[in-house]
């Protein structure tokens, strides 16, 4: 690692004001202090402290944090992929390659693109490298299907970063979830390529590797299937007709998007940004505790017309991208709430519309993203609640003393 | 302050430095409804300047007959009655562009546009300049339903005027068609990106 720094620090002049590549000193930043702590410190005399965890390291966690539910996406796209070939035998490895295949160059898209735009940005401003898209770049490809086409995840992870965070300001000034619109942006432009029984498992091999899939197979999400069910009874069932359990959900071998199917690995990266101060723990129990009782509702007054209705409390916790929404992108530092009551209300609402689009639009067979986005919409409305309530509850105490 | 105004400057501000639409952001509910295709907004785009420049000169030529406290009915009343000209218009020589605009010929009523048009310039104004400041503001307003128009149909349908543009050789190779163009929330987007352009062209308004 010194080699490393040795070098950087070789080359940094080069860099600096009069050198020959200062035209790309923000590039040149943004490398440094992604591999090393920033090299600025408060001077004599300032009263100011650096935290040592920066946005850089806050980033980095997250990713961190992301990797358990990638990797098993990665087994879980080779998974569904010998599923839906029919195969008997599940060799770890080979699926875990196909599925390294599969994801590969989606990631490779969403980080050239949307680093690149924010290259751009910085040299165009004469600013440093914001480092918001290192966790944004990871999520886009995690959480839409695996045959979302190369070019429209380039084009909406464009879209997002240039009309959801640079116009705003850049990283940290977002009023939305970068990855969330980038979502919603391939939902409603390309509606066909987002929903549907075609496009949450890979079907070719991939660069050569792995059988190709027959033409005639279903794979509709366990929500998808639930959206187009009818009558009394719900029967979820996998590619190969067998049928599925909540278990099955929890552990995650159920076809749905990249990274959110496994409940387990979800919970492992709860625990990673609980621990490490990251995320908060009001938005995640509150969300959690506004979809059972919203579940719980909807449940108890289940009718044929809306079939998601049929989902216990606990399934529906378990079932799409409910858990990973929570976790992942209703706890973004940026576009929460920032009072700690302002959290909590923030997350059960998060929880209550999530279930309630879920159930009671049949045309949308999740809602958590759109529930993510609604609620980035009043989070800070939430907020000026919370503090004017705390300044007249105040102003109360403090007249009434007199 | 109105007669040191040339007439050319009266007729050619509205296109750019004074655009109703992208300067003074008038009019932006109609924007959003008729420019998801290119024939309605064109067709959109003439009406109102049409209506905005009759309506002008007709106000400018009674504008010191009109009663001060009743001036805003006696616009409305004006108004309504080209709108109504026009609709009719519409509805006997184009009726499925009359269909597809809808209510929107109707609305053209309560476009800001047009009650600040007659209200700042045909009530202090002689009939020709009004009559230049209203065919001004409408085309103002007609250029951005076009250029709108224009890249929703071209990218949410991949037509022009009806007219197939995006080759069959693109959707053969996977190219789709992007349906969040045809709805509402993308026409404020296209027109916030003219504005974007617009500042940084101009950047003398702020």
């Amino acid at each position: 690692m010194s080699k490393l720094r040795q070098y950087l620090d070789k080359v940094r002049p080069h860099f600096e004001e009069g050198g020959k590549l200062h035209a790309f000193h923000s590039v040149f930043d943004g490398f440094d202090t992604f591999l090393y702590t920033p090299r600025t410190t408060s001077g004599a005399g300032e009263v100011h402290i650096h935290d040592s965890i920066d946005s850089k390291r806050t980033m980095i966690i997250v990713v961190l944090a992301l990797m358990p539910c990638f990797f098993f996406g990665m087994y879980n796209t080779g998974y569904q992929h010998w599923l839906a070939c029919g195969e008997s035998i599940f060799p770890f490895w080979q699926l875990l390659f196909y599925g390294f295949l599969t994801i590969l160059p989606r990631v490779v898209v969403t980080y050239l693109v949307g680093l690149g735009i924010e290259f751009v940005v910085a040299q165009w401003r004469k600013e440093e490298i914001q480092e918001g898209f290192l966790v944004t770049g990871i999520l886009i490809p995690m959480i839409c299907p695996v045959e979302t086409p190369l070019w429209m995840l380039a084009v909406a992870t464009a879209f997002s970063v240039i009309f959801v965070k640079e116009v705003f300001g850049g990283t940290g000034y977002n009023i939305f979830n970068v990855a969330l619109v980038a979502r919603a942006f391939l939902f409603f432009a390309y509606p066909a390529h987002m929903s549907g029984d075609k496009v949450f498992v890979a079907t070719g091999s991939m660069f050569g590797f792995g059988p190709v899939a027959p033409d005639s197979f279903s794979c509709a999400t366990p929500l998808g299937q639930i959206a187009t069910t009818t009558g009394n009874s719900l029967q979820l069932t996998g590619i190969d007709g067998s049928i599925l359990s909540s278990w099955d959900a929890f552990l995650g071998l159920i076809p749905g998007s990249f990274g959110e199917t496994s409940v387990i690995c979800i919970l492992i990266g709860a625990a990673v940004l609980l621990f490490s101060g990251i995320g908060s723990w009001r938005i995640m129990l509150s969300a959690v505790a506004g979809a059972l009782l919203m579940g719980w509702i909807a449940n108890s007054c289940a009718t044929a017309t809306y079939p998601a209705s049929y989902l216990s409390p606990l399934d529906q916790l378990l079932y799409g991208g409910f858990a990973f929404a929570v976790v992942f992108m209703a706890t973004d530092p940026v576009t929460a709430s920032r009072t700690n009551a302002g959290k909590l209300v923030y997350g059960f609402l998060i929880g209550v519309v999530a279930v309630l689009i879920r159930t009671y639009n049949n045309g949308y067979p999740e809602g958590a993203m759109l529930a993510v986005l609604i609620m980035n919409a009043f989070a800070p409305l939430i907020d000026y609640c919370v503090v004017q309530r705390n300044i007249s509850r105040r102003l109360k105490r403090a007249t009434a003393k007199n | 302050m109105a007669d040191k105004v040339s007439n050319k400057s009266i007729f050619l501000n509205p296109l750019s430095k004074d655009n109703p639409v992208i300067v003074q952001i008038l009019g932006i509910c109609s924007v959003l409804a008729v420019t998801a295709k290119l024939e309605p907004a064109i067709v959109m785009g003439l009406s109102v300047i049409a209506v905005l420049a009759f309506s002008n000169v007709i106000i400018s030529l009674i504008r010191n007959t009109i009663p001060t406290n009743i001036r805003i009915i006696v616009q409305l009343v004006v108004v309504a009655g080209l709108v109504v000209i026009v609709s009719q218009l519409l509805q006997a020589y184009a009726y499925d562009v009359s269909k597809q605009l809808s209510v929107f010929i109707g609305l053209i009523i309560t476009n800001c546009i047009l009650m600040g048009r007659l209200e700042a310039f045909a009530m202090g104004n002689k009939p020709w300049p009004s009559f230049l400041d209203g065919v001004g503001n409408g085309a103002g307003y007609a250029v951005i339903l076009v250029i709108v128009g224009f890249f929703r149909e071209l990218l949410g349908s991949g037509t022009l005027l009806g007219y197939q543009v995006v080759p069959q050789w693109c959707y053969d190779h996977g190219y789709v068609n992007n349906g969040l163009m045809i709805l509402p929330p993308m026409a404020l987007i296209v027109v916030a990106c003219i504005i974007w352009v617009h500042r940084s062209i101009n950047k003398d308004i702020e």
